[in-house]
């Protein structure tokens, strides 16, 4: 009996969490302009997205290809960034050490409105022009946290002797970095590299906060003047469909990696 | 000037190192000759390890010279250091097979392919373990690791091999067996070896010098028989091996009353009644049935079988309690006779004889020392501010349980069993040493309060 609640309560919990993105899936299928109108079978707004047939397709497309340079550019710069960052932490000691774990906890933890709002006045202090630049620079503040959080386990992790044998063994500082420190800190910068990614993707305070007046739209930036016109655009149904069977995919294709590697390790 | 550097692969000169307040060298200098088989042997915290690394070029001396073959090395960078260094743990690079951890180095260097190839085949073998070029690092057994570690360091050709407690890992058996084959190894190479361990057994089997080391400072330095037979203070007796190590009076040359009794010996020039350390090794003690014949009696306490011999603890007639190994069993309860030969005693000079500081007056009653007031006898004539030296019999110091009713607190350090009572090195948390003497049983690491009453206190004016 016991077992039969709990069954329903997960169930109850997953419907609730993922009915939302059911429900745009299942509308992604029909023509009709208005979302929860069923109008029949549809694969047409499909079409409309990839041949560009469709009303300010225009926008839509540049506002994904922003959306993908600008994530692309941060989650980069964010990565050697935080990775070198998190080489730094992890040889400090004491009380330094502790000051700057904490500060970089800040930004974590800090709600994104205030980080936009900030870095906004931040910028006109500075008599910065807001565009492109500005995004992607704020877009590297929030992005660098992330990833120092995910490369410094893999430096506690590590023999602490093993960047000192690189040395030994005739490796400059340089090269210890490259051929030992790198590769054993890759699983780290790529998780943090994903992370930085989607962080930056998904931002939508920031982003309205240091764009400028240029017109530079980002996905969530467009998503949000386009409902404000009147209605979403009903091809953006099919995209966001798109996108989470892609984040879906890739969740899928990481946990079986993952699954792998314990397998291999525990023999 | 400096010709006589030929001679020596690796000169330290008065190598000073501190982490904070903590000094971990204090003025240490070493001079190894090409191709020996050196041990640093101390005990954890004695300083062995930094000074190795030091030696490797992971940090630098405060103070100090590093030469080697010749050349200063003080200030060189790690990677450009004609050594190579053997890790406690290992440090294989875990994202690479054993054939290119070996070969990390030589691909470093530039060393042609096939060149490379021969130099792995090589160590591989000289390590035992050909044929495991391919496999994984972290799919390999400690002790395995261990040797691809060691193939790594010597594929290299270093000038000198650093190893800092290779085989502390390692179980039991593992560690004999690679004990011989590091020794084999050198003698193959022909390399000098610097080995850092804690266990003074390793120290024995493998080295032709041992350096002992305690708090940052060399003890001793000599061949492993000198290092047993020689020990030149207590703490190098005691660290290496089993002993008696007894208070004596070196009554004239020749003549050292222990144990309540005069023995024959063979040490000269201590001067007359002159308070030493005596040490007796166990299996030096000859013990008989014949009361008659000995020089003196003992009492049985306990007999435990340990293998090859036995080991006793025997109560004397004076009430020294003395550790023996024979092969001969005898019963507790039993009355014996003790024979120790003149060879057999070793004599040192005693390091200190009582406890002595620093000290500056407060008031005629009151003296500083160790950053701490103590109660003192009325001082005639006593100047607040006037410096002092002061002076407390090891026996005079208390040691009591709570650490609040102290004077000063501190923790035991060091204990050394004197037949009849311990002598204790504490370390106040001012970082002061204090020698105590006392029957109570402490142990290492035990926190203490310390006290000591004014009559106890001994101050001697430093113009006098």
């Amino acid at each position: 009996m016991k077992r039969f609640f709990a069954q329903c309560y997960i169930w109850l919990l997953l419907v609730v969490l993922y009915a939302p993105i059911v429900f745009i899936a299942i509308f992604s299928f029909t023509e009709s302009k208005v979302l929860g109108n069923w109008t029949g079978f549809s694969t047409k707004l499909y079409t409309n997205l990839f041949t560009g047939d469709m009303q300010g397709s225009g926008a839509l497309v540049s506002a994904i290809e922003n959306t993908i340079l600008i994530a692309l550019v941060a989650a980069t710069v964010a990565t050697i960034l935080g990775t070198v960052a998190a080489i730094g932490i992890h040889n400090m000691r004491g009380k330094g050490k502790q000051a700057i774990n904490f500060l970089n906890n800040i930004p974590i933890l800090n709600p994104d409105i205030i980080t936009g709002v900030s870095l906004f006045l931040l910028f006109v202090f500075l008599h910065i022009s807001q565009g492109y630049a500005t995004v992607i620079l704020a877009h590297i503040t929030l992005c660098t946290p992330y990833v120092v959080l995910n490369v410094l386990p893999k430096l506690t992790q590590m023999n602490p002797n093993i960047y000192e044998a690189a040395l030994d063994l005739g490796a400059t500082p340089y090269q210890a970095l490259r051929k030992v420190l790198m590769p054993l800190l890759k699983p780290g910068m790529i998780s943090g590299f994903i992370l930085a990614f989607t962080m930056s993707l998904d931002d939508f305070a920031i982003t309205f906060f240091t764009r400028g007046t240029v017109g530079l739209d980002t996905l969530s930036t467009y998503i949000y003047t386009d409902a404000r016109k009147g209605g979403l655009t009903p091809e953006l149904r099919p995209l966001i469909t798109l996108m989470f069977v892609g984040v879906l995919v890739l969740l899928i294709v990481i946990n079986i990696r993952a699954m792998r590697n314990a397998k291999n390790n525990a023999r | 000037m400096r010709m006589e550097n030929k001679d020596y692969i690796i000169e330290l000169n008065n190598i000073s190192k501190s982490f904070g307040d903590k000094v971990i060298l204090n003025d240490v200098s070493i001079k190894v000759k090409k191709g020996e088989f050196v041990t640093i042997l101390g005990p954890s915290g004695c300083g062995k390890t930094t000074l190795l690394r030091l030696l490797a070029g992971f940090g630098e001396a405060d103070s100090g010279e590093i030469r080697i073959n010749g050349n200063d090395y003080t200030h060189v960078p790690p990677h450009l250091r004609p050594v190579n260094t053997v890790f406690q743990r290992y440090a294989l690079f875990p994202h690479l097979d054993v054939y290119e951890n070996i070969a990390f180095g030589l691909k470093l260097q530039k060393v042609p392919g096939n060149e490379i190839d021969k130099i792995v085949r090589k160590v591989l073998k000289m390590v035992s373990m050909n044929d495991y070029e391919d496999r994984d690092v972290e799919s390999l057994s400690g002790g395995q690791q261990q040797r691809v570690a060691i193939a790594r360091a010597i594929a290299n050709q270093p000038k000198v091999l650093l190893l800092d407690e290779p085989l502390a890992a390692l179980d039991l058996k593992m560690r004999k067996d690679m004990q011989i084959e590091l020794k084999e190894m050198h003698k193959k190479l022909g390399i000098t070896f610097i080995y850092v361990t804690h266990d003074q057994e390793e120290a024995l089997t493998l080295s032709d010098t041992i350096i002992v080391m305690n708090e940052g400072k060399i003890q001793q330095i000599g061949t492993p028989t000198d290092i047993y037979n020689e020990p030149q203070n207590s703490f190098v007796a005691d660290f290496i091996g089993e002993s008696n190590i007894l208070n004596g009076t070196m009554v004239k040359d020749k003549l050292v009353e222990f144990v309540g009794h005069e023995f024959e010996c063979i040490d000269e020039g201590f001067g007359e009644n002159a308070p030493v350390d005596v040490v007796v090794r166990p299996e030096d003690i000859y013990i008989v049935r014949n009361l008659e014949s000995a020089q003196f009696t003992a009492k049985v306490k306990s007999c435990t079988f340990k293998g090859v011999h036995y080991e006793m603890f025997v109560d004397t007639d004076k009430g020294y309690e003395l550790m023996i190994q024979d092969y001969n069993a005898f019963a507790p309860e039993q009355e014996v006779g003790l024979i120790i030969r003149p060879a057999d005693i070793q004599v040192m000079h005693k390091e200190r004889t009582c406890n002595t500081f620093e000290g500056e007056m407060v008031d005629e009653t009151h003296v500083k020392f160790m950053d701490e007031t103590f109660e003192c006898l009325p001082q005639a004539d006593a100047k607040a501010g006037e410096k002092v030296t002061v002076q407390v019999d090891f026996s005079k110091v208390d040691l009591i349980d709570h650490i609040e009713d102290g004077t000063l607190e501190g923790d035991v350090h060091f204990i050394i069993y004197k037949g009849d009572h311990y002598h204790l090195t504490i370390l106040t948390d001012e970082g002061y040493h204090i020698w105590v003497d006392t029957t109570d049983i402490w142990d290492k690491g035990d926190l203490v309060g310390i006290n000591i009453a004014p009559a106890d206190i001994k101050i001697v004016k430093n113009n006098e």
